[in-house]
């Protein structure tokens, strides 16, 4: 298969989004297939950002696991990552600001320095951030993508500041490109351009996008991340699509404005992460009490509490399952990938409306955030719209219309305020067919029992509604990879990986967590030899959730929270391990020390230097074996001093400065 | 401009009758609400009372009209909602002092804010009721209560003045033993345009025992009736507002026209988001696709 993977290093405000934007979309144009992910910080300037954009002929689901390209913004990026670059790749630089110290780098990978004054001189003045688009310029001419693409991307990107902005960034990625083309070879990259267009799209955006084919006309949200691109969206949107978009003072008032909008009849849907879904969770008891319909986007981050705002995670199924007391029907959803959001949105107002029940999806910000390119089909006009049983006028004649009636199926016709003849209360106390409270003269225990059977029934035909999972992959194979959400695509690459080694391996993807296909489940993965679950979390959250609604147990668990998402080759080697059983180890590696001194370096050496080699001590009188960390002068190349980092327990023991 | 057609009280005669204790200040405030829709001719099934949870917020089952009975606290917050997706209704919120003073006085201030078009009404009888008497944002100083068996330690929230910081553009403090004046006022309120809080001393027969109807009887006097005083002026409002003690003032503190907040709201233009259509045109699902490629 023909790809390639670009990674962008600098800082928050380098502007590395824009390039990388421009990369994915030309890409795309090209008809080639697009997967980018943003490892960015919690800060608005400064940091880290890493951008990885791969870009194949088949399609790519994960960011992956090369790194062929690197496009360094910063000197930092330099260090961070000329060591990753694979043999055959190169660096590209402003060599005008920043040296490349080529003990970095492996094996014949090219150094790319491009002096980017010299180059843009003959255009006058440019802001700095422009250096990016040199450098984007003299990429395109190394991997060998059409620079005419890449110059009608840049048009329509800047199409809203003038043709003298589209002339001046497409001349300076030219001089890039043409820079380039005078003074390096390109890497060898042939392709084939099919032409075909796709969209390039986040989960956050298909959201979006879904909600407002499916009729959404009420969103409510307060800012967080990684949630909050779909306010932005919908706020840049709503004149246009006839939306009302209300930021609110808190998650209280998101949710129960939202709920408040679903009860008087249209389409509402709120978003936020884990801890703004905290304060949302009685709220959702009361959607399903009330029986008013609801969507709610949970984007997981890393926890507990704020946790780690920009990084991603799985870690919020406990949450979302435990969400508000006591027993009420409720779906809850986990789409796979970009397309699947678009799908899954549609698919909960529908289900919302019809059963009257809130539903909860559930992304995270690998999901939500990351952009990749669909198929076109996968974004539709004409979307199944259905609302359920709705009331719209009522004899009283026949009698009183009673909200809550009890049917087999549990569904009680819908009347919203404004219909005549059917007045009736939507009460959080529990009440009787009419909606008049039981719970203050005398608690009638059997209507109690019947209205919550009623409630609660209305899951059999959901989960009757809903295909059950698929097991993808050899029916015998050696090891069955279950996981759920938006590991889809890595979990598919990492079986399909397996599958090279002579490893057979499938995949158990699970998209409705809640109603459980206990029995499909149950039948699938009895006839499994191997089961390993996969998930982005402490404690195995969603196995413990097989076992409770199986009785089945995973054989072993492949975890991640370090908030980086999986890449192939970790699911890969975990297996590997678990299948010659090797105990897991958390010992820290070899490049953990690395980002530990990094750390170190940032908070306690005033950032000017940079981890070199590391070695590794035995214990030297402490109770564990050390990583010792040469930390070395940016500036002058020097050793600066030693840092001992615990191998076990990843304690930043000793800071030990060389005698100067 | 169409003339009215006043509805008789029995038109919102509700299907139980209420379970509040004999003497419950909220009689008083059930039946203004009651001969206020009255007045205002507004129909059963274009009117929606929102309330919370406590003894006050069980009204909405004691009237004919729509009604959402939501969480404690979160009342006004529902009906906004509610009132953004059809805006054509006559949405009043109904609680108490614990309900919108204290765990949901962030909505109450972010409502008054917007100015969004609803009319909040409070029970304020200055004490937790249906937790069988703890003290509550609105008990006096002092005042011993279950929670606070040496005295409330804590000055208490003055909503009047609140409500006028907080943006509310109808502000108004009514005493559910003057039923018609308290009806008046909360008529006044749902024709207004603008966010309209109405304050209501309702007193608590059974847990409180300080704030009963004969103390406000001793104190209160009516706005109406004082010589020069001019609602429109938000400074003398706000001094109004502050006055306590062995004179107590009710009536209407603040009224004003200011723009609404579903005037801001570019989608309403085209009426009630009810009634649009679900689908949007096919033009906007092909220019997003553009934006994406």
């Amino acid at each position: 298969m023909r790809e390639v993977t670009v990674g962008i290093g600098g800082a928050a405000g380098d502007g590395l989004d824009k390039t990388g934007d421009t990369l994915a979309k030309t890409a795309a144009r090209l008809g080639l297939y697009v997967y980018a992910y943003n490892s960015y910080q919690s800060v608005i300037r400064g940091g880290h950002i890493w951008l990885r954009v791969r870009i194949g002929e088949k399609r790519v689901t994960s960011h992956g696991d090369h790194l062929n390209v690197l496009i360094a913004l910063n000197q930092d990026s330099i260090e961070r990552h000329a060591r990753e670059v694979e043999p055959g790749g190169a660096v590209i630089y402003n060599s005008d600001k920043l040296k490349l110290d080529p003990t970095l780098l492996r094996n014949n990978v090219l150094p790319v320095p491009l002096p980017v004054s010299a180059i843009t001189k003959p255009l006058g003045k440019i802001p700095p951030v422009m250096q990016n688009t040199v450098a984007l310029g003299a990429l395109l001419f190394l991997i060998g993508l059409d620079f005419e693409t890449a110059a009608s991307v840049l048009t329509d990107t800047f199409k809203h500041k003038g043709q003298a902005v589209i002339d001046q960034n497409v001349a300076i990625a030219r001089a890039g490109y043409d820079y380039a083309r005078e003074h390096f070879v390109p890497l060898g990259y042939t392709w084939t351009f099919t032409h075909i267009r796709r969209p390039f799209i986040t989960g956050n955006e298909a959201f979006a996008i879904g909600a407002v084919m499916a009729g959404c006309k009420f969103y409510s949200a307060y800012p967080m991340t990684p949630a909050s691109s779909i306010l932005h969206w919908m706020a840049a949107h709503a004149e246009r699509c006839g939306i009302v978009v209300k930021q609110c003072e808190d998650e209280l008032a998101v949710v129960n404005m939202a709920i408040g909008a679903g009860y008087a009849g249209v389409r509402a849907m709120c978003g936020t992460s884990g801890g703004g879904f905290a304060l949302m969770t009685e709220a959702i008891g009361q959607a399903g009490m009330i029986e008013a319909p609801l969507v709610v986007i949970e984007v997981q981050r890393g926890g507990p509490s704020t946790g780690l705002p920009t990084k991603t995670e799985q870690g919020d199924l406990n949450q979302v399952f435990g969400a508000s007391q006591g027993d009420y029907p409720r779906v809850i959803i986990a789409p796979g990938d970009v397309a699947d959001c678009f799908a899954t949105v549609v698919e909960a107002f529908n289900l919302a409306e019809k059963y009257q029940l809130p539903v909860i999806i559930m992304s995270d910000l690998l999901l939500s955030e990351h952009p990749e390119t669909i198929e076109p089909e996968a974004l539709r006009y004409d979307v199944p719209i259905e609302r359920g049983e709705l009331v719209t006028e009522w004899d009283e004649s026949q009698g009183r219309y009673k909200r809550y009636v009890f049917t087999r199926s549990g569904v009680s016709p819908r009347a919203l305020p404004g219909t005549e003849g059917a007045v009736h209360v939507a009460a959080t106390d529990d009440h009787d067919e009419e909606g008049i409270l039981i719970s203050d003269i005398f608690t009638s225990p059997p209507v109690r029992r019947k209205i919550h059977e009623k409630r609660m029934r209305k899951l059999e035909a959901v989960l009757r509604e809903l295909p059950p999972p698929v097991l993808e992959g050899p029916e015998d194979a050696d090891v069955t990879l279950i996981g759920w959400g938006s590991t889809k695509g890595v979990i598919q690459e990492a079986a399909e990986k397996l599958a090279r080694e002579g490893i057979r391996a499938n995949h158990l993807h699970i998209k409705y967590l809640f109603p459980f296909h206990a029995r499909e489940v149950t039948e699938i993965l009895r006839r499994c030899r191997k089961i390993v679950g996969v998930e982005a979390n402490y404690s195995g959250q969603f196995a413990r959730y097989l076992r409770a609604e199986t009785g089945i147990s995973v054989d072993a668990l492949i975890r991640k929270y370090d908030g980086e998402p999986f890449e192939p080759h970790q699911i890969v080697e975990s297996v590997k391990a678990i299948l010659q059983g090797k105990p897991r180890t958390l010992d820290v590696a070899e490049d953990e020390a690395c980002e530990i001194a990094n750390h170190y370096i940032r908070t306690h050496l005033d950032d000017d230097a940079r981890p070199g080699r590391v070695s590794r001590l035995e214990r030297d009188g402490f109770e564990e074996p050390l990583w010792s960390v040469e930390i070395i002068s940016r500036e002058t190349g020097q050793r600066r001093g030693r840092l001992l980092i615990g191998v076990e327990t990843g304690s930043t023991y000793r800071w030990e400065e060389s005698a100067s | 401009m169409a003339t009215v057609i006043e509805l008789p009280i029995e038109t919102y005669a509700g299907p139980v009758d209420p379970d509040w204790c004999p003497g419950c200040g909220d009689f008083g405030v059930l039946k203004a609400v009651k001969v206020a829709a009255g007045k205002l001719g507004i129909k059963p099934k274009d009117l929606v009372v929102v309330s919370g949870i406590g003894c006050s917020s069980n009204l909405p089952g004691f009237i004919h009209a729509y009604g959402v009975h939501s969480l404690h606290g979160r009342a006004v917050a529902v009906a906004q909602g509610i009132k953004l997706a059809n805006h054509d209704l006559h949405v009043v919120v109904t609680g108490g002092d614990g309900d919108g003073y204290g765990i949901g006085i962030g909505h109450f201030i972010h409502a008054m804010r917007r100015n969004i078009d609803i009319t909040y009404v409070v029970m304020n009888n200055q004490i937790y009721g249906l937790t069988t008497g703890q003290a509550s944002p609105t008990t006096m100083k002092d005042v011993r209560t279950k929670s606070t068996p040496r005295g409330n330690a804590e000055p208490p929230i003055n909503p009047i003045a609140l409500a006028l910081v907080s943006g509310a553009t109808y502000v108004a403090r009514g005493f559910s033993g003057e039923p018609e004046h308290l009806a008046q006022l909360i008529a006044g309120g749902i024709a207004h345009r603008g966010f309209a809080l109405i304050d209501v001393f309702s007193p608590c027969v059974t847990y409180n025992k300080v704030n009963t109807y004969p103390w406000f009887k001793q104190r209160i006097y009516k706005l109406e009736e004082e010589v020069g005083y001019d609602p429109s002026d938000a400074m003398a409002a706000l001094q109004k507002s502050f006055e306590w003690g062995d004179r107590i003032p009710i009536g209407l503190f603040y009224k004003d026209a200011h723009p609404i907040y579903e005037d801001s709201e570019p989608a309403l233009r085209r009426g009630p988001l009810v009634r649009h259509p679900l689908r949007p045109e096919r033009a906007i699902f092909e220019e997003l696709l553009a934006e994406l490629m």
